[in-house]
């Protein structure tokens, strides 16, 4: 599944980051998100969770997983 | 110091619990979760008491945050006149030029940032509890821990000086109780800017390296020196950065310690404070009714229309007791998952300075638990002065021993 943020919508907050490190970064300069993966294994179910936890807590609704299949 | 009673009729309510939201809230969440009721600074406003609603609602770029807009509701009285004597702070702007107030600042506060100055923020704390551990007991854990370690990292960050303390806390918390005249309230807060007009003066001319210093060098790059929004910006960090955190250390403590078994679980795994601290915020809120808008245009929350022009008091302490989302909410549990709390607002808006909380709650319960293992009150809770009547919920005092 594709992770995918809108960098006009996002507000820094870096909730994303809190919930999974490995998959969100927030840059320096304005603190918007950065992500350091696009792609999340289907078959890794805690990845996929944490992806959704974030998309959920994120207050700008800047974050979504989409399944292309 | 003249003072205002608070219409009992009014909202937001005065709380009498110092465990609970208003029992009110639940009862309107239930029946009436999206409607009209006056404010205690003079006129209505719609009160939204549902966690789904008050997403909606923070989360809707047609719910304007501007303060000078005539419906904007009206939490205490003489804020409007303090709206319209200042230009709006990011917190009053919508938009594309809020998104750019906060980007400018939003690079200090990012979780790597903050996660950077952990060191200084244990070293604050350690020194703190290093004075209390060699004061004559009870200890005010007020004035001796919840105050000062916020007001020391906030000011380190800001670049303002700590001796400078007295002054702005006395003047904030006036500026944030409910009960203050008008007058007072507007002394208060011109007291403050020219103070800090002063000191972004002075690092103009010699740029220091702070938060402060670091925008005026940035805004220097760019070509585009705004001496006003950095007062203003320095206001809201000043403000917003000390009394919020002292209020959450002084409540959480106190939570803990009538929590005896959670507390036991926090000493013997310290990964579990994470989520205690985001337990804490959920169940105090303490910020319960700061998230106001006004609609610009036609809006339907929960199938109410709301109209352009009409303010809306979005009720975090409601929404984080909200039992669609928090299975029994009134009780304290720190091994739920509570992240979805708006304790930090919601939207656009959303709390610049949470990750700095976090990190400063986190280094505190740990510290001072482990450090002062028979930390216990020293009165009676029920004779705790609690800031029921204050636009931030907190404890005036709190005295301690061990
Ligand atoms: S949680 Fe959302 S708004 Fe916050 S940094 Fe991540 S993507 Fe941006």
């Amino acid at each position: 599944m594709r992770i995918e943020a809108d960098l006009d919508r996002c507000v820094g907050a870096g909730q994303c980051v809190l919930t999974e490190p490995a998959l969100f970064d927030q840059n320096d300069e304005d603190g918007r998100v950065v992500l350091l993966a696009t792609e999340v294994d289907d078959g890794d179910d805690s990845a996929v969770a944490a992806v959704r936890e974030a998309v959920h807590v994120c207050p700008s609704g800047a974050l979504s997983l989409v399944d292309d299949r | 110091m003249s003072e205002q009673a608070v219409d009992p009729a009014a909202y937001p309510k005065v709380r009498t619990c110092p465990f609970a939201p208003e029992p009110e809230y639940a009862e309107l969440r239930a029946k009436a979760p999206v409607t009209k009721v006056p404010m205690a600074g003079g006129g209505t406003a719609w009160l939204v008491t549902r966690h789904e609603h008050f997403r909606q609602v923070l989360g809707d770029p047609r719910m304007s945050s501007d303060l000078r807009h005539p419906g904007y509701p009206q939490l205490s009285p003489g804020q409007r006149a303090i709206a319209d004597t200042m230009a709006p702070s990011m917190i009053g702007l919508d938009g594309p030029e809020h998104a750019a107030a906060r980007r400018a600042v939003l690079g200090e506060f990012t979780v790597r940032r903050i996660e950077a100055i952990r060191p200084r923020i244990q070293q604050i704390v350690d020194d703190c509890i290093d004075e209390m551990l060699a004061a004559p007991r009870p200890v005010d854990l007020v004035r001796a821990l919840s105050l000062p370690v916020p007001s020391l990292v906030i000011c380190e960050l800001l670049g303002v000086p700590y001796a400078d303390h007295d002054f702005f806390q006395e003047r904030s918390s006036r500026i944030l109780r409910r009960t203050t005249s008008a007058e007072s309230r507007g002394a208060a807060v011109e007291e403050i800017q020219a103070y800090l007009d002063g000191l972004v003066t002075a690092k103009e001319h010699e740029p220091t390296d702070d938060l402060i210093g670091r925008q005026i060098r940035k805004q220097r790059e760019v070509g585009e020196a705004d001496h006003d929004a950095l007062v203003l910006m320095a206001f809201l960090l000043l403000v917003a950065g000390h009394d919020t955190s002292a209020s959450m250390i002084s409540l959480g403590v106190l939570a803990l310690l009538e929590n005896p078994d959670q507390l036991a679980e926090i000493v013997a795994d310290p990964a579990k404070t994470l989520p205690a601290v985001e337990e804490l915020l959920r169940y105090f809120t303490i910020i319960e009714a700061a998230t106001s808008r006004t609609a610009v245009e036609d809006v339907e929350i929960g199938g109410v229309l709301i109209r352009a022009g009409e303010g809306v008091v979005a009720l975090g302490s409601s929404a984080n007791h909200d039992p669609e989302v928090f299975d029994r909410p009134d009780e304290l549990d720190i091994n739920r998952n509570a992240r979805g709390h708006v304790a930090f607002g919601f939207g656009p808006h959303q709390c610049l300075g949470q990750n700095l909380a976090r990190l400063e709650l986190q280094i505190v319960f740990d510290t001072l638990f482990r450090r002062l293992p028979g930390l216990r009150l020293a009165v009676d809770v029920d004779d705790l002065p609690f800031k029921s009547d204050a636009n931030i919920y907190g404890i005036y005092e709190m005295p301690v021993t061990w």
